[in-house]
């Protein structure tokens, strides 16, 4: 006689605290081993891309800073480098050096709520506590630089808003010395912890082939042996002028990714110093009037100063016809803006490729044939935020 | 550029245009062949183009065939990008890339929820970042940006209920640009534009 069995079908968010957001996932289930998964996206869709059409250059950048809320700059810098490449703006050394610092200190704000809040999934609390001082140490970063925590609205075309305030520089100096001990603390308290390793080791596999075939990018590709970053291989600003390693993992699970990821955020300490040595005082905005705004000073006493300002904050500068894909290596993977301009002052259209999206695509393929706890490890380690993947 | 030359000598019939703009290769095709020319970049050992990175659609509303469909490619091996473009008009059904590219899948809904394009074979064409019961294509450019309803809870009904959008205030749209001026390069190219409209 032969048994009936049924599969059970379980709503997995969108309220549930380990789906990083508003996930809802459709899992099919026999017994424990999840059979398929069905993610329903789109519930924090906001039309992004419909709204930039809609906005002056200058008025779209903000946007970017609520795709992944976690890393703002990287995202702009994307947009900023489309704009920068069709114009063809050069930019000013140091506005260059402080992008790709502030990259990197998005880069370890990603990494670290990445890191903590896996741990969190797999029932480590403590990580979580000792990460998110440091996270609060970056905002405080990022809002003496910008004036905001989170949607920082920094970079421009042909540069950055404004320069560095005084202070910060030393400030972030010692934030990379004491930092790099953090890591380590955090390493003590996961990296050979048995119940991390148990939950995370050999879970969720990505071959290399699969990674290519499935558009990963990112520390996805990379924990597959893959050893591809933009940064190195299509270099945007001054990566070029900085040393760095890519950590490649071997195995391709969640482990090795949370590995790569602790790596990188080494290397991006170092990078932060790199840029902290190397920066040289300068403009930190392309000196065409056309494009950047005139400072507050010129405004009161030169008549064009005047005209160019008023020009900018109201029509906006114009951008050639022309079309463009650019991608900057953000810290979840290939983050794109292909921009289409028609010579008017607002982008034609705007796609925005956000890493997350193709990651989570191949959800059905990374958790088929794994249990239902270990899917909150899997979700944790694909590194999703919502605000990219619905936009 | 080498690759240039390489995949129009192999797909001389097959290339409408070819062109290499910011370090990447435009290319210009007809839909038909789509699905040839993608398992060759694909396949191929100079090209090797194994990432489908993104699949996009532009709306041009005025023209007859409305719609051009962007695919992006990349391949690791020679780092490099493919552009790839062809143009559609509004009911014509395309060929699906899923089963070249499983990373189509998601993309090529999102296609078809934001402009309406349908794709021949796709295992699962549903709307996917639009609401359930969702209907039109937002991104189209016919497609107010305020939208056509707007959602609230109903204590009566005790439930969230869809109603016509009620704005206070319309939505004004300021054309703040100007006609007469604009910088040099730029007046060069649309400058017949910024006459029309005087």
């Amino acid at each position: 006689m032969t048994k009936k069995t049924k599969t059970l079908n379980l709503n997995f968010g969108p309220q549930h605290p380990a789906a990083h957001g508003v996930l809802r996932l459709i899992l099919e289930l026999d017994g424990e081993v999840v059979e398929k998964a069905d993610p329903h996206i789109g519930l924090l869709h906001r039309g992004t891309e419909k709204l930039i059409e809609n906005k002056t250059y200058m008025q779209a950048v903000p946007y970017f800073d609520r795709l992944d809320y976690v890393a703002p700059m990287n995202q702009e810098h994307a947009f900023a480098l489309a704009i920068e490449k069709i114009l063809k703006i050069e930019v000013p050394i140091r506005a260059q050096f402080i992008r790709v610092m502030f990259c990197e200190i998005g880069r370890i704000l990603s990494h670290i709520l990445n890191v903590t809040t896996q741990a969190l999934d797999v029932g480590a609390l403590t990580p979580s506590l000792w990460g998110f001082e440091e996270r609060e140490t970056l905002m405080t970063f990022y809002e003496r630089v910008s004036g905001s925590r989170l949607h920082a609205n920094y970079f421009r075309a042909g540069g950055v808003h404004q320069d560095l305030p005084m202070g910060l520089d030393t400030d972030i100096a010692k934030f990379c010395e004491s930092f790099p001990k953090i890591i380590n603390d955090l390493e003590t308290l996961l990296t050979d912890n048995r119940i991390f390793k148990q939950r995370n080791v050999d879970i969720g596999i990505v071959t290399k082939e699969d990674a290519l075939d499935y558009s990963f990018s990112g520390v996805m590709i990379r924990g597959s042996g893959v050893p591809w970053d933009l940064r190195k291989s299509q270099p945007y600003d001054c990566y070029e002028q900085l040393e760095f390693k890519i950590p490649i993992g071997k195995n391709g699970d969640c482990y090795d990714r949370y590995l790569c990821r602790i790596d990188e955020m080494r290397e991006s300490v170092s990078i932060i110093k790199q840029c902290l040595a190397k920066m040289k005082k300068g403009p930190v905005k392309s000196s065409d009037g056309k494009i950047s705004p005139p400072p507050k000073k010129d405004i009161k006493q030169s008549m064009e100063a005047l005209i160019h300002h008023f020009k900018l904050f109201t029509e906006g500068y114009r951008v050639d016809n022309d079309e463009i894909y650019t991608a900057v290596e953000a810290p979840k993977g290939e983050f794109g803006v292909y921009l289409i301009s028609d010579g008017s002052s607002k982008p034609y259209k705007c796609k925005i490729r956000a890493p997350g999206f193709s990651h989570l695509a191949a959800m059905d393929y990374l958790i088929k044939g794994h249990m239902l706890a270990d899917v909150p490890a899997v979700l944790g380690s694909l590194d999703i935020v919502f605000g990219e993947v619905d936009r | 550029m080498d690759l240039e030359k390489k995949i129009n000598s192999e797909l001389t019939t097959k290339i409408k245009k070819s062109e290499i703009r910011h370090d990447q290769l435009y290319l210009n095709i007809d839909s038909e062949d789509l699905i040839d020319v993608t398992l060759f970049i694909k396949s191929n050992e100079n090209t090797k183009f194994r990432q489908l990175m993104d699949v996009t659609v532009v709306d041009y509303p005025e023209n007859t065939q409305r719609f051009k469909v962007v695919y992006l490619f990349l391949s690791h091996e020679f780092n490099k990008r493919i552009i790839l473009s062809y143009l559609i008009s509004e009911n014509e059904v395309i060929p699906s890339l899923t089963s070249i590219y499983p990373a189509a899948n998601w993309m090529e809904r999102e296609v078809f929820d934001m402009y309406g394009v349908k794709f021949k074979d796709h295992p699962d064409l549903r709307r996917i970042l639009t609401d359930y019961g969702f209907e039109g294509h937002p991104l189209r450019k016919d497609f107010p940006l305020t939208g056509h309803t707007e959602v609230r809870y109903s204590e009566e009904h005790k439930k969230v209920i869809q109603e016509p959008v009620k704005l206070e205030q319309n939505y004004r749209n300021f054309d703040y640009e100007s006609p007469w001026e604009g910088t040099k390069y730029i007046k060069k190219q649309t400058g017949q534009k910024n006459d029309k409209k005087n």
